[in-house]
């Protein structure tokens, strides 16, 4: 239902995007609209005119109005779109190539941090102590910014540093894990493993990101106050844009070539190997990607939720976000996309109005989708019409 | 006879001692007549008239309405060495002491009665018009040490030699003659030999030069690492770069006593780091164990094993709660019937897990891994809905509290050591189990070959539900052992996960002497790092060189060799 992407917006800034240009077709256009069949690209773009026009217009219109889309609801859609690309992110090296992460909440925590970072800068003098350092480093006694602050009071450097971090960290644990051709399950626990102790760390004071209680209490973003309805509406939209981007990129890598070769490093990665292709680098090339994307959703995210602490990295975490994709559906990408809206729609409702029964459903979310829905409901609904005939097996 | 030749026995070491302390001994005569009465025996309290009325006065002061007054009255009471006045002096430390209008002192029992604090009898008094004696740190700093001292009397070995650890603790010079009459008249060669050390210390600051030095050496003997800060002191320099201590050859004895205690210290912490290590390892082991051989036969994680450790310590803290409630004499032997309690609810639970759920999932281990995410959520959402979400504590019977000491400041809790030894037994018995069973023939036969076991007739789906079921089970007892050193709660199983992972990524699949490997390493690596790195770095060193071990070793520790097609 959900993948919105804006066809105007996008056209001119994806053209760029793809990271191995290799199609020989001429026309951008031609190779984009070749993504997508003419009904799939209307259904888009209603949905992408629904999320950046329709609801924010609502949200415009006066508060007594019948119409009026309430103000409480935009941080909390923001946040799916950000829970909507981890899925993208995580659905494109387990779905595609077959490699179940459980560390992609690390990723997104490490973003996150970045940009929690440059938030706490922008602070200034305005915290509790009036100081020019972060209010936990004055409660901690720190006399001086550590050196890995340096350039966080910079927003540029911080999203660099958001899509950078996670994805360095990526290429140096995929580096090795790849090569020593550790995968399946033993992958997935070393994965785990990583998140468990880069957890610890940063529960750490002395690790210098605000311990337990991370980094919180930010003021402004660019000069706009993070309170303000305009700024809240205005991350909105960047996320669903941002979405939509990261949607077509996505699509574009999938159904090119480097695509066909990461499903077949996961259908059979052994005959990839004896026809002569090299499954490391594609691999580790997803992976990073993966991780990037992660990160960035990541960084859009705390502006909107107004906080980031290591309980963001809890290994549970990283496991959700897999279910989202098994929910919706491995290998399909508007699955994901699905899943991660219906997995944290049925949360957000439930915490509030059952709280006891969440990890029922949560738990049984697992048990039932695994055994009865392999292809999850992007399965069920058959749809798009163009998903992969292969069932995935991991 | 008997003194005689004790005194005989302490010329071998204490002699210089001896000599020095006599010299001290002319401070007073009063106090030469007291040592000569203490050195003649124990002095009764109804000795010499003049000395009972003493102590009848003494204690009076203890009931002074002025804290002042009641600190000389300690003092003072110290000075007499009397142990007729300990029980007036433990009364008042506990509040248990009370004075009435005319001052008399008298102690309340635990059953409430009243005691004359001297005669001991019991008096009759009217309760709302005694007063209890107010005391603070002051006093309570002034009485500890006579306390102590008055202890050097008791009967009981075990309170002399308390007593005299806390003189070690406590120094005061006018402690030195009441502790030599104590050397002289003690029999027990253990608390000799912390009397001695007490009275060394004593001396360190004496004027005689012999006498320091064979203090020095005595304590350096002793390996009494609390007595550290004193020698250190006697090598420190001052702020000019001149010596606090100005005799060279005290510094010397000083030095060399401190680079005894180096090693004694560099031995302590060897020590505990290997028990702790293994302790630790142990635990490890029995969350492992059942992870290592379900993996290697089915190639399943099962990342509800962790939630196995949690109901196999909720089914002994149940067990304990119903000796406690209905069987409290036998409540020392709960863990006879929690062990087998534990054994069994994990063994059905995950026999029910395995037909219930993961056999669908055969061949798709990432989609296993999640469905058991799945149970491990539902599990410890059911047990936090049964029990609350706090922890409960579960207590240790009387046998497994307390531990020895094997050195100084390293104490060996009983818990731990029986873990350890359980922990042995459970492997033992896994061993034999997998060895010398028809159903450990056929896991193996599974493991290795499941078509081709299953050609030969053997039932592969009855093995992995077994199979499962004895995964399960070990855990459940990792849960007991579990309980016995620890807090219970509904997130007890993610603690262990994570490194039970690693212990089966270290050690291999599939076999039990990897797994015993991979975790008593994985254990005392941990407990090594602790100290040098903190727990957390040291945590992240030990998955960055899993990471990098696996590089060379992909298979772990202990590869299974033979024709195992590699998936």
């Amino acid at each position: 239902m959900s993948s919105p992407v804006s066809e105007t917006a996008a056209e001119p800034l994806v053209a760029g995007a793809p990271a191995e240009p290799h199609e020989r077709t001429g026309s951008v256009l031609t190779s984009l609209m070749r993504l997508h069949s003419r009904g799939e690209w209307v259904l888009i773009g209603l949905l992408v005119v629904l999320g950046v026009i329709v609801i924010p217009g609502l949200n415009l219109l006066p508060a007594d109005s019948a119409l009026h889309f309430p103000d409480y609801l935009i941080p909390l859609l923001g946040k799916f779109m950000c829970y909507a690309l981890v899925a993208l992110a995580v659905d494109l090296i387990w779905g595609y190539a077959g490699i179940l992460s459980l560390g992609h909440g690390v990723f997104f925590a490490l973003g996150g941090y970045a940009m929690g970072m440059y938030l706490m800068r922008a602070i200034g003098t305005e915290g509790v102590y009036r100081s020019e350092l972060p209010d936990f480093m004055v409660f901690l006694d720190w006399k001086e910014l550590p050196w890995y602050w340096y350039g966080f009071s910079n927003f540029g450097f911080a999203l660099g540093m958001a899509l950078f971090v996670p994805g360095i960290l990526a290429y140096i644990f995929g580096f090795f894990a790849f090569r020593s051709r550790i995968r399946g399950v033993y992958f997935s626990i070393i994965t785990q493993a990583m998140t468990y102790a880069l957890m610890l760390l940063f529960f750490r004071n002395d690790t210098g990101f605000g311990g337990n209680n991370g980094l919180t209490d930010f003021k402004r973003l660019l000069g706009f106050s993070l309170q303000a309805p305009t700024t809240k509406l205005g991350l909105y939209v960047t996320s669903v844009v941002v979405l939509a981007l990261a949607y077509l990129t996505c699509r574009y890598l999938v159904t090119s070539k480097l695509g066909r070769v990461l499903m077949a490093v996961r259908d059979a990665e052994s005959r990839l190997m004896f026809c002569g292709y090299n499954p490391h680098s594609y691999k580790l090339f997803l992976w990073t990607l993966s991780a990037m994307l992660c990160g960035l959703a990541g960084a859009l995210y705390v502006p909107q939720v107004g906080i980031i602490n290591p309980s963001e990295m809890q290994p549970a975490n990283s496991i959700e976000m897999a279910i989202w994709v098994a929910v919706g559906g491995r290998g399909t990408l508007s699955g994901a996309l699905l899943g991660a809206f219906l997995v944290n729609g049925v949360k957000s409702w439930c915490t509030a109005a059952l709280p006891y029964l969440w990890l029922y459903i949560l738990g049984a979310l697992f048990i039932v989708v695994t055994l009865f829905l392999p292809r999850g409901v992007a399965g069920l609904l058959r749809w798009p019409a163009r998903a992969q005939t292969d069932e995935t097996r991991g | 006879m008997k003194r005689d030749r004790d005194r005989d026995r302490d010329r071998g070491k204490g002699v210089p001692l001896c000599l020095h302390s006599l010299s001290q001994f002319s401070i007073s005569v009063s106090f030469l007549f007291l040592s000569l009465i203490l050195l003649l025996g124990l002095p009764s309290s109804s000795g010499a008239t003049t000395e009972g009325k003493d102590l009848a006065s003494l204690l009076h002061g203890l009931g002074a309405k002025s804290r002042r007054d009641v600190r000389q009255a300690i003092t003072a009471l110290g000075r007499l060495n009397d142990p007729a006045a300990l029980p007036a002096l433990e009364a008042l430390g506990e509040r248990r002491l009370r004075v009435d209008e005319a001052g008399l002192v008298s102690i309340k029992g635990e059953d409430g009665s009243l005691r004359d604090a001297l005669s001991g009898e019991t008096v009759e008094l009217d309760e709302a018009a005694l007063r209890t004696p107010r005391i603070n740190n002051a006093v309570r700093r002034a009485l500890r040490p006579v306390i102590a001292q008055l202890q050097l009397y008791a009967p009981d070995v075990g309170v002399r030699l308390a007593a005299a650890e806390e003189l070690i603790k406590r120094p005061r010079p006018e402690m030195t003659d009441p502790l030599q009459a104590a050397l002289e008249r003690e029999t027990e060669a253990a608390v000799r030999d912390v009397l001695a050390v007490a009275l060394a210390q004593m001396q360190l600051q004496s004027e005689d030069q012999t006498a320091r030095l064979a203090a020095i050496r005595l304590i350096g003997e002793s390996g009494n690492l609390g007595l550290r800060p004193q020698l250190e002191a006697l090598v420190a320099t001052q702020e000019d770069g001149s010596f606090a201590e100005d005799d060279p050859e005290v510094r010397a004895a000083a030095e060399a006593a401190l680079s005894s205690f180096e090693r004694t210290q560099f031995l302590i912490n060897s020590l505990g780091n290997l028990f702790y290590g293994t302790s630790l390892g142990s635990v490890l082991l029995l969350a492992a164990l059942g992870l290592g051989i379900t993996f290697g036969l089915m190639g399943v994680i099962n990342m509800a094993h962790g939630e196995m450790l949690m109901l196999g310590a909720y089914a002994s803290y149940v067990v304990q709660g119903v000796f406690q409630e209905r069987f409290p004499a036998w409540f020392d032997w709960y863990l006879a019937v929690a062990v087998p309690a534990a054994f069994g609810v994990c063994l059905l639970t995950g026999m029910i897990l395995e037909r219930g759920v993961i056999r669908f999932l055969y061949g798709r281990p990432l989609e296993t891994l999640l469905a058991t995410w799945g149970i491990s959520l539902v599990l410890i959402q059911s047990v936090r809905l049964i029990f609350g979400a706090q922890n409960v504590q579960v207590a240790n019977p009387a046998w497994l509290s307390g531990g020895i000491e094997v050195l100084y400041g390293v104490v060996l809790p009983y818990s731990r050591l029986a873990i350890i030894l359980f922990v042995a037994l459970v492997v033992g018995l896994v061993w034999l189990i997998l060895q010398r069973t028809r159903l450990g023939v056929q896991v193996r036969a599974v493991t290795q070959n499941r078509p081709m076991a299953a050609c030969m007739g053997i039932s592969a789906g009855r093995v992995d539900m077994w199979t499962f079921g004895l995964g399960s089970g070990i855990a459940g007892l990792g849960g007991v052992a579990l309980s016995q050193i620890g807090n219970v709660g509904p997130e007890l199983g993610r603690l262990y996960i994570v490194d039970s992972f690693m212990v089966v990524v270290l050690g291999g699949v599939g076999n039990i002497a990897g797994t015993v490997v991979g975790a008593l390493s994985l254990g005392l690596v941990n407990k090594i790092l602790e100290p040098v790195a903190g727990a957390v770095l040291g945590k992240i060193g030990v998955l960055i060189f899993i990471v990098l071990f696996i590089q060379q070793r992909p298979q772990g520790l202990f590869a299974l060799k033979g024709r195992l097609a590699e998936s």
